[in-house]
C-alpha cells in the first residue's frame, strides 16, 4: 500500500468511528472526544517534532502543558485589586530581590575563575550568596503571599490576571513554555537520552508542585473556575431564534443544539491551529533545516563534523516543540474553562502523549495526528468497550457472583492495560508505527 | 542539658527514625535500578509497578494468611507472605524479560528504546495492578505497631520529648540491611555475582572468556525481583499501599541511583540516604528544637522550616537535577550516558 493510501484509509477508518460514536452514543460525545483528539494531537506534534525530528527524549510534556494552562489563567482573568494593594508590589520586590541574588552568584561564578585550583572559597561564598539571598527573599516574600492569600481565600486568594481576552493565551503560553524550555535546555540538554528523559520528567514534577504550592500564582489546587471563553455560552444560544429554528429543523432539542454548536466553534479554532502547525511543522520537515535536523539525528558525530551546531540545534527544537506542548495546554485550558493543578499527571500528560507520537509513528506529522486521534479516541472509548467485553465475558457467570462484581468495577483500569500492550505490540511489530516516516 | 537531650529526642524522632526506614526503601529500590542498569543498559521505568506488582502479592497472600487464622505473633503477617510475593514477582519479570526485553536485546536496540518499551509495560502493570486489586489504599498490617511508644519512652527518661519507632520501621531497617548485605557478598564472593561484574564492565571481554549472557541476565533479573518485592512490601507497610503511589515513588528511586552514581550499588545505597535525609532535613520544622537550645528571649516565632513540606518529594527531584548538572556521574563515581 502506498505511504498515501495508507494515510488516507487511516484517517477514514477513524472518520468512521467518530460517526459510529456520534450515531450509537450522542453527537455531543462524538464532538467532546474530537475536540480533545484536536488538542492531543497538537500535543503529539509537540513531542514529534522533538522526538521525531531530533531524537530528543522530552518526558518533561506535562510541564510545559501545565505552564500552557497557567497562562490561560494569567491571560483571562480578571485582576485581583485587593490582592495587589495587600501585597502584590512587595512581592513583585521579593522577585527582584531574587533576580538580583541570581545576578550576584553568577557574575561572582565568572569573577572567581581564577580560583579553580582551590574551589573550597569558591563554592563556600556561592553557598554563603545563595543562602543569604534566599533568606532575604524569603523575608520579603513570605509576608506578601501570606497578605495576597488572605484576601477572600474562599473565592479568589491570589493576584488574579490581567483580564485579557483568553485567545492571548495560546501565544503567551507557547512563549512561557518556550522560555521554560530554554532554561532547561541549557541545564539538560548536555546529558545523554537516558538522563535526558528522568530529568525532564523531574523537572516537569517540579512545575506542577510550584503551581500547586504557589496559592498566589493560580490558587493552587484550590483550582481557578469560570475562565472567560472564545465562544458564546450555552444559555445566551438557547435565547437566540436562529438556534431555536435550527433546533426545530434538526428534531433535536435546545439545549442538545447549543452545547453542539458551541463545542463545533471549539473545534474550528482547534483545528484552524491544528492546520497552521501542520503546515509549519512539513515546510520545516521538507526545508533544508529539517534535513540538517534528521542528519543530526541520524549521526550526531558525522554532523557535527560536517561543522552543524549540534548543541544549538537541539537546543532550538527543544524550544519550538515545548512551545507547541505550551500552546496545546492553554488551548486545553480554554476548553475545559478551569484550570486545576491536580489533574496533571503524568500517566496521562505525558506517557499517553508518547504512546500516541510511537503509535502514529515517530519522525512523521501525519502520523502523530493520527496517533493522537486513535489514542485518545481509544482512551475515552476503552471504558465503555472494556465494560462491554467483561459483561459479554461474564454473562455465564451467576448475576450475585463476587468475582463477576469485582471485574465490572474493575473494567475501567482495562484502558490502561490496552495502552500498554498496544504500545509495547507497535515497537515490536511495527516500530515505524501506523504511517511510517516517508523515506527521503 | 536535659534541654539538648530533648532536642537530640525530638530530632531523632521525626527526622532520624523516618529517614532509615525511608532511606533504606529507596535504597532497595535504586540498588534494583542500578542492577538493572549496569547489566541490561536501561532505565526501567517499570520499576514502580514492578514494585507495586510485587507487594500486591505479598498483600493478597497476607489476606488469604488473615482469612485462615494464620498470623506471625507480634510481627505483621506479611512477613510470612513475602516470600510467596517474591516468588510471583521473579516469574513476572522473567516472563516480562522473555516476553518484552529479550527481543531488543537481540537486536542490540539503543537504551531509549528499552527505556520507551519499559514505559508501555509499566502502562500494562499497571493497568493489571488497578484491575486485580483496585485503585484505593489497601491495608494489610498486623500484629504489634510500635517497638517503642512515646509515652512510656517518656515515662523511661523523664524527658518532655517522646520517641516513637514503629514495627514497620525496625523490620524494614533489619530486611534491608540483610538483603543488601547479602548482595554485596553476592555479588563480591560468588562466581555468578563475579560473572555479572564482569559483563557489566566489559560486555565483549566477559563473552569472549565464556560467560553466557542469559545466564547473567537472569540472576541479574532474579535479584532485582528480590530487591523489588522488598521495598515495595516495606514501604506498603510502612505508610500505606496504594497502587498510584508507586509511580511517584519511580523519581526518588530513580534520584537516589543517579545521586549516587547509576551503575555503582554503593553509590544506589548512598544516594537512597542522601535523598532520604535531605528531604526531610530541609522540610523539618526547626521552631521547637531552637526552643530548647536557644535562651526564652531569641526563641523564634516561624516554624523556622527551610521549605515547606507539600515541596518534600519535589525537593528530591532538585537534588538530581543539581547533581545532573555539577556532577553526572554521581557520588560514587558511576557511568556517565
Amino acid at each position: 500500500m502506498s505511504s498515501r493510501m495508507r494515510i488516507f484509509s487511516v484517517f477514514f477508518v477513524m472518520a468512521a468511528l467518530l460517526v459510529i460514536v456520534g450515531m450509537y452514543q450522542s453527537w455531543n460525545v462524538a464532538f467532546s472526544i474530537l475536540n480533545l483528539c484536536v488538542i492531543s494531537s497538537i500535543m503529539a506534534l509537540g513531542v514529534n517534532v522533538q522526538w521525531g525530528y531530533a531524537g530528543l527524549v522530552n518526558f518533561g510534556v506535562m510541564g510545559f502543558v501545565a505552564v500552557g494552562g497557567l497562562a490561560g489563567v494569567i491571560v483571562s482573568m480578571p485582576p485581583v485589586e485587593a490582592a495587589w494593594a495587600a501585597g502584590g508590589v512587595q512581592l513583585m520586590g521579593g522577585f527582584a530581590v531574587m533576580g538580583l541574588v541570581i545576578l550576584a552568584a553568577t557574575i561572582f561564578w565568572k569573577k572567581t575563575a581564577h580560583l579553580k585550583n582551590t574551589p573550597g572559597k569558591r563554592y563556600l561564598g556561592m553557598a554563603l550568596i545563595i543562602i543569604l539571598g534566599y533568606a532575604l527573599y524569603r523575608f520579603i516574600a513570605d509576608p506578601a503571599i501570606d497578605a495576597i492569600e488572605a484576601v477572600e481565600p474562599a473565592m479568589t486568594g491570589y493576584l488574579g490576571g490581567l483580564g485579557l481576552p483568553i485567545l492571548f493565551s495560546w501565544i503567551v503560553g507557547a512563549i512561557a513554555a518556550g522560555l521554560i524550555a530554554m532554561l532547561i535546555g541549557r541545564i539538560a540538554l548536555g546529558l545523554r537520552s537516558d538522563y535526558l528523559a528522568i530529568a525532564t520528567l523531574g523537572i516537569s514534577e517540579i512545575i506542577i508542585y510550584v503551581i500547586k504550592n504557589e496559592d498566589w500564582m493560580a490558587r493552587g489546587v484550590k483550582n481557578v473556575n469560570g475562565l472567560p471563553r472564545p465562544v458564546p455560552y450555552e444559555l445566551d444560544l438557547q435565547k437566540e431564534a436562529w438556534v431555536n429554528s435550527l433546533a426545530d429543523s434538526m428534531n433535536y432539542s435546545v439545549i442538545n443544539t447549543s452545547s453542539l454548536i458551541v463545542k463545533i466553534s471549539y473545534l474550528m479554532l482547534f483545528v484552524a491551529v491544528l492546520i497552521g502547525l501542520f503546515i509549519l511543522a512539513e515546510k520545516a520537515l521538507r526545508s533544508p533545516w529539517g534535513r540538517m535536523m534528521r542528519a543530526i539525528r541520524d549521526n550526531e558525530v558525522a554532523a557535527e563534523a560536517m561543522g552543524k551546531d549540534v548543541k544549538s540545534r537541539h537546543l532550538q527544537i527543544f524550544i519550538i516543540g515545548s512551545a507547541v506542548l505550551g500552546l496545546a495546554g492553554a488551548m486545553l485550558t480554554t476548553l475545559d474553562g478551569q484550570f486545576t493543578p491536580a489533574s496533571y499527571q503524568p500517566l496521562r500528560y505525558t506517557f499517553l502523549i508518547w504512546v500516541m507520537v510511537i503509535v502514529g509513528g515517530s519522525g512523521n506529522n501525519y502520523g502523530s495526528i493520527i496517533g493522537g486521534f486513535i489514542i485518545w479516541f481509544f482512551w475515552i472509548e476503552a471504558e465503555p468497550l472494556g465494560l462491554w467485553l467483561i459483561e459479554f465475558l461474564t454473562s455465564g457467570m451467576s448475576a450475585d457472583s463476587a468475582l463477576k462484581a469485582h471485574l465490572l468495577e474493575s473494567a475501567a483500569h482495562t484502558r490502561l492495560m490496552t495502552m500498554g500492550l498496544i504500545m509495547m505490540l507497535v515497537l515490536r511489530f511495527a516500530p515505524k508505527g501506523l504511517i511510517p516516516e516517508a523515506k527521503r | 542539658m536535659t534541654d539538648v537531650l530533648n532536642a537530640i529526642v525530638l530530632i531523632t524522632n521525626f527526622v532520624l527514625v523516618p529517614g532509615f526506614t525511608y532511606g533504606s526503601q529507596l535504597a532497595l529500590g535504586a540498588l534494583g535500578i542500578t542492577m538493572i542498569y549496569s547489566v541490561l543498559r536501561f532505565s526501567n521505568f517499570a520499576h514502580g509497578e514492578m514494585m507495586s506488582f510485587g507487594a500486591m502479592i505479598t498483600i493478597l497472600i497476607t489476606w488469604w494468611m488473615q482469612s485462615h487464622g494464620i498470623s506471625f505473633g507480634v510481627l505483621p503477617t506479611a512477613l510470612l507472605a513475602l516470600p510467596f510475593g517474591i516468588l510471583a514477582t521473579i516469574i513476572l519479570v522473567l516472563t516480562a524479560d522473555k516476553m518484552v526485553f529479550k527481543y531488543y536485546r537481540s537486536i542490540k536496540a539503543p537504551p531509549v528504546t528499552l527505556l520507551i518499551v519499559s514505559m508501555g509495560l509499566m502502562f500494562f502493570l499497571g493497568g493489571l495492578i488497578r484491575f486485580i486489586i483496585g485503585p484505593n489504599d489497601q491495608r494489610f498490617f498486623d500484629g504489634e505497631r510500635f517497638i517503642i511508644k512515646a509515652r512510656s519512652f517518656k515515662q523511661m527518661t523523664g524527658l518532655n520529648e517522646g520517641l516513637a519507632i514503629k514495627t514497620t520501621q525496625g523490620i524494614t531497617v533489619v530486611l534491608a540491611v540483610a538483603m543488601v548485605a547479602f548482595v554485596f557478598w553476592f555479588l563480591t564472593y560468588t562466581r555468578t555475582g563475579k560473572s555479572m561484574r564482569a559483563y557489566s564492565n566489559n560486555e565483549d571481554l566477559a563473552l569472549l572468556s565464556g560467560i553466557n549472557p542469559e545466564r547473567v541476565v537472569l540472576v541479574t533479573w532474579v535479584i532485582t525481583a528480590v530487591l523489588i518485592t522488598l521495598a515495595g512490601t516495606l514501604y506498603g507497610l510502612d505508610k500505606s499501599y496504594k497502587p498510584f503511589t508507586y509511580l511517584s515513588l519511580l523519581l526518588p528511586i530513580f534520584a537516589s541511583a543517579i545521586v549516587g552514581g547509576i551503575g555503582s550499588p554503593i553509590g544506589a545505597i548512598l544516594g537512597g540516604f542522601v535523598i532520604a535525609f535531605s528531604e526531610l532535613f530541609v522540610t523539618f520544622a526547626y521552631k521547637r528544637v531552637l526552643g530548647y537550645l536557644l535562651p526564652e528571649q531569641m526563641e523564634p516565632d516561624g516554624l523556622m522550616q527551610l521549605l515547606s513540606t507539600d515541596y518534600k518529594i519535589a525537593l528530591s527531584f532538585v537534588i538530581l537535577v543539581l547533581v545532573l548538572i555539577i556532577r553526572p556521574t554521581g557520588i560514587a563515581g558511576g557511568k556517565t550516558l
